[in-house]
């Protein structure tokens, strides 16, 4: 005789939220998510409530307000009625939180991924940062500052494209 | 079928900073009023200049210009917002309350920071002042007693060290470009160098939140020490200026900031409550 179970998934509520809120965009840099950026940095279900933290790769950042919005939504459609995303700013972003997927996808989508890890101490270590396009290590800074901004704008020497690398900070 | 996000898009609206407790024991609300005119000091000196880099926008001698200073501009509005938020905490006025209905002798701006642009110049040399002041501060409420302001400090110092370089640069460049742009750079330090002083007083406020914030004179070794490598780089001297009288901190300005905030509150007086 087969015991009837009950056919929904018993999947752990807590990590069904979390998969949903790890599969939110980077509104800005739409190949990455907010788990592989490292923003996503805490989830807890309680009585039905999903607290969901996260925290700005950069104080202004404008992308923040729109991945709140987008978490919300998410885990709403995914059933969560009762959502609240809160911001924290400590431990402060890092780079060094870019999952090594993230940084593939970022290279792929042409955006040089950030190199090598945030120095500490009095001397930088400055890695070169190869070209997205054609791989040469040949490349330069053109702006510290670019289209966002955890970006810089570089050119390339050797296939003479500009392309954007994510900042290391 | 529509995307979820692509249905629900405008439903919803979740504008707010709200910083989760960072350590056990805070809740992310300023403690005292004491606390709270502090947090509005620093976080008036970077909605002021925020909104000042802004109006460079398409008018910045290069492309790039427009780019940094408007970036410089975004992350100075975010340590204004969280500063804000957390000034506004203590007796329940929001960010936008702040920011936008406050008159002119409410701001705690310091008088540097409502400086006009005036020519790149002038807006480089107000930038390395306040971006080395603030690096400073920054750098000491890291390890405020505060544990909000010590989380805003750790992520603002590492964008403001960004803002620092920016300013270095182009000091460097202007002080050692063209005869036009040396005599421009010298200027606009002869100009800037008088609201100095001010950032590095200290007062009853100061004295009251010993180990909460930083203390203003203990800042000023290591900003003068900065610059006068800076400086012997760039070949500038420090002028001979006398300090100002300040008053920012008390509300007194200069009718400079009435403009500012003229435009910066337009929309939010003629509409009260409106939202994007």
């Amino acid at each position: 005789m087969v015991t009837l179970i009950d056919p929904l998934p018993t999947m752990d509520a807590t990590l069904h939220a979390w998969a949903v809120a790890a599969a939110v965009r980077d509104p800005e840099v739409p190949v990455l998510t907010i788990e592989d950026l490292g923003v996503l940095r805490d989830l807890e279900v309680d009585d039905g409530r999903v607290t969901v933290t996260i925290t700005p790769t950069y104080s202004g950042c404008p992308a923040t307000n729109a991945i709140c919005d987008d978490i919300v939504i998410a885990l709403t459609a995914a059933g969560f009625d009762d959502v609240d995303v809160r911001i924290t700013l400590a431990p402060a972003w890092t780079t060094d939180w870019m999952s090594a997927a993230g940084a593939a996808k970022l290279h792929e989508f042409g955006i040089a991924p950030p190199t090598g890890r945030r120095a500490a101490g009095p001397i930088p270590v400055t890695l070169a940062v190869r070209c997205p396009q054609c791989g040469s290590p040949d490349t330069r800074e053109i702006a510290r500052f670019g289209s966002t901004a955890c970006k810089a704008l570089y050119e390339c020497r050797a296939c003479l494209e500009p392309f954007d690398h994510f900042k290391v900070h | 079928m529509t995307h979820p996000l692509e249905a629900r898009h405008g439903d919803v609206t979740v504008d707010r900073v709200e910083l989760a407790a960072e350590l056990s024991g805070a809740d992310g609300r300023a403690s005292t009023a004491d606390v709270a005119e502090y947090a509005l000091r620093l976080g008036d000196d970077a909605l002021i200049l925020a909104q000042q880099l802004g109006e460079w926008i398409a008018r910045a001698p290069e492309l790039e210009e427009d780019m940094a200073l408007a970036n410089i501009a975004l992350d100075l509005l975010g340590h204004a917002r969280s500063l804000l938020h957390y000034a506004g905490t203590f007796d329940g006025r929001s960010e936008d309350d702040l920011a936008y209905v406050r008159d002119e002798h409410e701001f705690r701006s310091a008088w540097l920071f409502e400086q006009p642009n005036g020519d790149f110049a002038q807006t480089v040399a107000r930038g390395l002042v306040a971006s080395t002041y603030q690096f400073e501060l920054y750098t000491a409420l890291a390890a405020s007693t505060d544990p909000t302001l010590r989380a805003i400090a750790a992520k603002a110092v590492k964008e403001v060290e960004y803002h620092r370089d920016h300013a270095v640069q182009w000091t460097l460049r202007l002080a050692g470009g063209t005869d036009e742009s040396r005599r421009r750079m010298i200027r606009a330090v002869v100009d800037m160098w008088p609201y100095v002083d001010e950032l590095f007083r200290d007062d009853d406020l100061t004295d009251r939140l010993e180990g909460v914030a930083a203390r203003p004179s203990t800042l000023r070794p290591r900003f003068d020490a900065i610059i006068a490598v800076v400086f012997a780089e760039a070949e500038l001297e420090i002028p001979p200026v006398a300090p100002s009288a300040g008053g920012g901190r008390q509300g007194r300005h200069f009718s400079h900031l009435g403009a500012v905030l003229a435009e910066m509150q337009v929309l939010a007086r003629q509409h009260p409550g409106v939202t994007w």
